[in-house]
């Protein structure tokens, strides 16, 4: 960004420039930080600094174009990428220095991770799958089952409980899909893209009622998404382009005035 | 679209006052500047002109007569016949959005616009978590939820239009000022 300008210096406003965010204050505490974060697939630079703060029962937006690196960015921020360099931080955790075996014990007990396509086991009936998690973490089956039923109503599919994926419409996977990225209760919700298979209307359904369940149980969530419509769920944008982050501010007295 | 027409069309099921017609106007279209009283009475003259609404007084025991207007026949062919007309694709091509982008990229430099178009979008950013939580509110009738759709699908369209913008920015540039 260091084109010559054309207008004279004073008229190029770069004072009030969206800062790179070095530390975005997120209101209230914050659960998770990405601090510097760099990520290269082999050669390809994926991150080139990214800084990300997620404040306890925030929805924050992370948008930018394709290829941009929000993905990326949220696999980091989760743990399932360690960093080239740079710092992930969950509570008081520095996860970005521990192993694939604590990073992904930590996944399970305090993370929920949702995607554009719900990734659900296509041979076990609703029920089946979002017991799923509970399962693997040693719960009863009888409780986990329980549990399970729970969420599927809180999410208004108790009654696909025994359906299978492949008899469900998309948004009722997607519904299914939430339900199983939350019954663990997580502190942390990542999503990627939850509506970016759905048309708009049931796209919105799903969207409120993950957005109504989360605020509900106090849930953080890093909601990945090109989308400005679905990033206006969110309680702050943070904006990422060619692998770094950008919060997106607004200049209020620069709204709306006219010269 | 003329106010006359949105004044037939709160006819269609129900005759109603003056003063019905300009809060119904006021709840059905949230946003949209209230009608002023004038506007209402100007616009039910005319359609009472060309024989589209009837009036009526009736007696009214607290003060004066109040005028009560109804759609006749005549009326609810011409409503018909108005809403079975497309509206003109509009292309927006004088939104200040759009003139104000190519200005900056053409009297300023790449840094400039580039900024410009990131501030504009986080204000529409703002502005559409608002209609959103609006939307989402408990107690949102139809008609809000339906005006703030409108809305975010506008400035939806701006946003993507401004992140196009910011990826053609190279190419936009080279052509406006050569």
């Amino acid at each position: 960004m260091t084109h010559p300008g054309i207008a004279s210096p004073e008229q190029s406003r770069t004072g009030s420039m969206p800062r790179e965010s070095a530390d975005p204050s997120p209101s209230g505490s914050t659960v998770l930080s990405v601090r510097s974060a760099v990520y290269s697939y082999g050669s390809e630079l994926a991150l080139e600094g990214a800084n990300v703060s997620l404040g306890r029962g925030e929805i924050l937006a992370i948008t930018g174009p394709s290829g941009s690196g929000k993905s990326t960015l949220m696999l980091v921020a989760a743990g399932v990428l360690k960093p080239t360099a740079g710092q992930v931080t969950y509570n008081d955790r520095i996860i970005s220095n521990e192993n694939e075996r604590q990073r992904s014990r930590l996944r399970r007990s305090d993370f929920g991770i949702l995607f554009q396509f719900g990734q659900l086991v296509p041979e076990l009936t609703a029920v089946e799958n979002v017991a799923l998690p509970l399962l693997l973490s040693g719960v009863k089956r009888a409780k986990a089952r329980a549990a399970a039923t729970a969420w599927l109503d809180r999410f208004d599919v108790a009654d696909l409980a025994t359906s299978r994926p492949p008899e469900m419409s998309g948004g009722q996977s997607q519904r299914v899909a939430a339900a199983r990225a939350l019954v663990t209760e997580p502190t942390v919700l990542f999503a990627d893209e939850p509506t970016g298979a759905l048309d708009t209307v049931s796209g919105e359904l799903v969207m409120s009622e993950i957005v109504r369940v989360a605020r509900e149980a106090g849930t953080s969530i890093m909601l990945i998404t090109h989308s400005a419509k679905v990033a206006a769920y969110g309680d702050r944008e943070i904006v990422v382009r060619d692998g770094r982050t950008t919060e997106s501010m607004i200049d209020l007295e620069a709204t709306g005035t006219n010269a | 679209m003329t106010t006359g027409h949105v004044l037939m069309g709160l006819l269609a099921h129900e005759d109603r006052h003056g003063y019905e017609l300009k809060s119904e106007h006021d709840v059905r279209f949230p946003g949209s500047r209230p009608l002023a009283f004038g506007q209402v009475y100007a616009a039910l003259e005319r359609l009472s002109r060309k024989g589209f609404v009837d009036s009526t007084e009736v007696e009214n025991v607290d003060g004066p007569n109040r005028t009560v207007y109804s759609l006749t026949a005549e009326g609810r062919d011409e409503l018909l016949d108005w809403l079975s007309r497309t509206e003109v694709p509009s292309p927006f091509l004088t939104n200040p959005l759009a003139v104000k982008t190519t200005m900056a990229l053409l009297a300023a430099d790449r840094a400039t616009a580039t900024d410009f178009m990131d501030r504009q979008r986080a204000a529409h950013l703002q502005r559409m978590r608002e209609l959103t939580k609006q939307k989402l509110a408990s107690g949102a009738s139809l008609s809000d939820v339906l005006a703030a759709d409108f809305a975010l699908a506008h400035l939806d369209a701006d946003v993507r239009w401004l992140e196009a913008a910011l990826e053609r920015i190279v190419h936009l540039e080279q052509e406006v000022t050569t």
